[in-house]
């Protein structure tokens, strides 16, 4: 019973870590980014790359990975994003908008994965060795990627809160429009809020290569629970993000534990359902009505 | 105008009576061709007659196909064709009457994230029900149903949807869903109930789809899950009905065409970089075509020049 709840406060860490990034480029940039998997795949292939070619530790790697990511991103939005902000006549046409071309995006990018590296699964090991925690075994690299996880979230927490970009950050969450009276620059927060999303979820993608076997094609699952945990938890809210990541996988774990790893995708949904019925604005989101 | 719709329909008719001695040419490959073509004709319309009033994106064409290939796999070689086509109809009903009426009360978003894991829920509800109960992964489809009659289900299939769509489109369903699309908070104070305009629109939508899975089925001899619910199949259709044009009847139609045709080619010519070319394709469409081809006839048909001649054909 430990072990589970264990492991799914593990499991949970890493989604409340992979959904942070989406929640602040939907909350934030308004872009219902569909293609987010993909670069947390993308990130991984980095990270194996690095540390089987070139021998470089992953989390030597983070600090070469996560800048690229974020320029990258930036990339993306300016030159892909900012035409259908500007064409999208309210919040509803830009989200259907910023839907297909990230849709779109997903298939480039899979692609392109799919031609670099084939269809079959990777990993290596790094820190793979047992120590004892709680009384209870588990793999050090699962253990090392909770305790970055947990250093990231605060970090990004304390720096939405505390400072000035941060509250700006937060400004626009609330409305896009009235932020630009209080002389908040909204396109560029947008863009460099996206680009921080980008930037969060290629750290999850190192940090979840150390531990899982991945394939170019898995980057559609992560989407999957990335914008399930965003939703449940209410969009823009990090401590939402961390309830919801925390619930779908300790609820993940002990399904797969006590009933069958077969169900875990029935679980999510039900979950994702479950609270929709009861809170359709999310466990923390305000209602919009 | 009577005589004009009338016109229109004399025309569709003799073209489907065309249309149905395909199979009499003789040659395996344009068959198969033409297969694909109404395949994939019948999918994009029937995600046009949802998606395109109500502009909710629908990204589980795959779901509903696989539904009803996966019925024919399980019960093809024990009840009689009809009942089974019969079963898998009902059953995709079911499904898209499930996940309309727990998402398409909320906004747009639940709904596109749900039908997003759709297909890979359904999925892996099948491979678990198969491997722990039925002790099976994968089914062999042996029924007495050749090249020839798929297409001509397929035609049929065509026929029903396009009168389908016109008959909606007339109904006092149509236009609530129309009203929806320009702006559902106004539809709702109309006294619109757009759940259910909603909801039973998707339910028909996703029949169509399943049926086309049922029917195409018996084309591959061994199913498996993965081959049933193949992802590209909602893929490709989302960008045949934006290239077409969403929000007309016959939208779709053109952009089935063409990019089936093209698919066919490309899939062949390059299997590696195929799912690249697709997504670029695709992203094109989103920034160039907005309003898919049919925006761009109405466009030119809106401009000085245009509105002459369509007077000249009226």
């Amino acid at each position: 019973m430990t072990n589970a709840i264990l492991n799914g406060l593990m499991l949970g860490g890493m989604y409340a870590l992979i959904a942070m990034g989406l929640t602040l480029q939907y909350g934030v940039a308004r872009i219902m980014n569909l293609s987010y998997g993909e670069f947390l795949i993308a990130a991984a292939f980095a990270s194996h790359w690095l540390f089987t070619g070139w021998a470089i530790s992953p989390f030597a790697g983070l600090a070469l990975i996560v800048p690229s990511a974020f320029v990258l991103n930036f990339a993306i939005y300016k030159i892909l994003l900012t035409p259908l902000v500007r064409r999208a006549p309210n919040r509803d046409a830009l989200e259907v908008d910023s839907i297909l071309a990230t849709f779109g995006l997903t298939f480039v990018i899979q692609g392109s994965m799919l031609a670099l590296f084939g269809g079959a699964y990777f990993s290596y090991s790094f820190l793979a060795f047992p120590v004892q925690f709680l009384g209870e075994t588990v793999a050090a690299n699962r253990l090392a990627a909770l305790g970055i996880t947990i250093l990231l979230g605060l970090a990004l927490y304390l720096a939405l809160t505390r400072t000035r970009a941060g509250t700006a950050v937060r400004a626009v969450a609330v409305d896009p429009f009235a932020a630009q009276l209080v002389a908040i620059n909204v396109p560029q927060a947008s863009a460099l809020t996206f680009a921080l999303g980008g930037a969060l979820v290629a750290a999850a993608g190192v940090l979840v290569s150390t531990f899982l076997t991945f394939s170019a094609s898995s980057g559609v699952v992560f989407t999957m629970k990335a914008l399930i945990v965003v939703v449940m938890g209410g969009v823009g809210n990090m401590l939402g993000c961390l309830v919801a990541g925390l619930a779908l996988g300790l609820s993940e774990a002990l399904v797969a534990s006590y009933v069958d790893p077969g169900l875990t995708l029935a679980v999510n949904f039900a979950l994702f359902l479950a609270v929709l019925l009861v809170k359709p604005a999310g466990l923390f989101g305000r209602a919009t009505r | 105008m009577t005589a004009r719709t009338a016109g229109i329909g004399v025309l569709a008719l003799a073209g489907f009576a065309l249309l149905a001695f395909v199979p009499r040419l003789g040659n395996p490959y344009y068959l198969a061709l033409a297969i694909s073509l109404l395949q994939y004709t019948v999918l994009a319309t029937a995600w046009g007659m949802f998606s395109g009033p109500t502009r909710y994106v629908s990204l589980a064409t795959t779901a509903f196909f696989g539904v009803g290939a996966y019925t024919v796999a399980v019960l093809g070689e024990i009840l009689p064709w009809p009942l089974v086509l019969l079963i898998a109809a009902v059953l995709g009903a079911i499904v898209a009457a499930i996940v309309g009426l727990s998402t398409l009360r909320l906004s747009g978003v639940y709904f596109v994230i749900f039908t997003f894991g759709l297909t890979e829920l359904i999925r892996q509800l099948v491979v678990w029900f198969e491997v722990n109960k039925s002790r099976v992964l994968g089914r062999y489809v042996f029924v007495d149903i050749t090249q020839a009659d798929i297409y001509w289900q397929l035609l049929a299939l065509t026929a029903a949807v396009f009168l389908l769509g016109w008959l909606i489109a007339r109904s006092r369903l149509g236009f609530a869903l129309r009203v929806i699309g320009e702006d559902e908070t106004v539809a709702k104070h109309c006294g619109i109930d757009t759940t259910f305009a909603k909801v039973a629109l998707f339910t028909i939508s996703a029949t169509v789809m399943t049926l086309v899975g049922a029917i195409m089925a018996p084309r591959w001899t061994y199913i498996e899950p993965s081959i049933a619910f193949n992802s590209m199949i909602s893929f490709q259709v989302l960008i045949m009905a934006l290239l077409g044009g969403a929000h007309r009847l016959w939208g779709p139609v053109l952009g089935a065409v063409p990019l089936t045709l093209l698919f066919e080619l490309l899939s062949a010519r390059f299997p590696n970089t195929f799912t690249i070319i697709l997504g670029c394709i695709f992203l094109l469409i989103v920034y160039m075509l907005p309003r898919g081809v049919a925006g761009l006839f109405e466009k030119l048909a809106a401009t000085p020049g245009g509105k002459t001649t369509q007077r000249v054909a009226a």
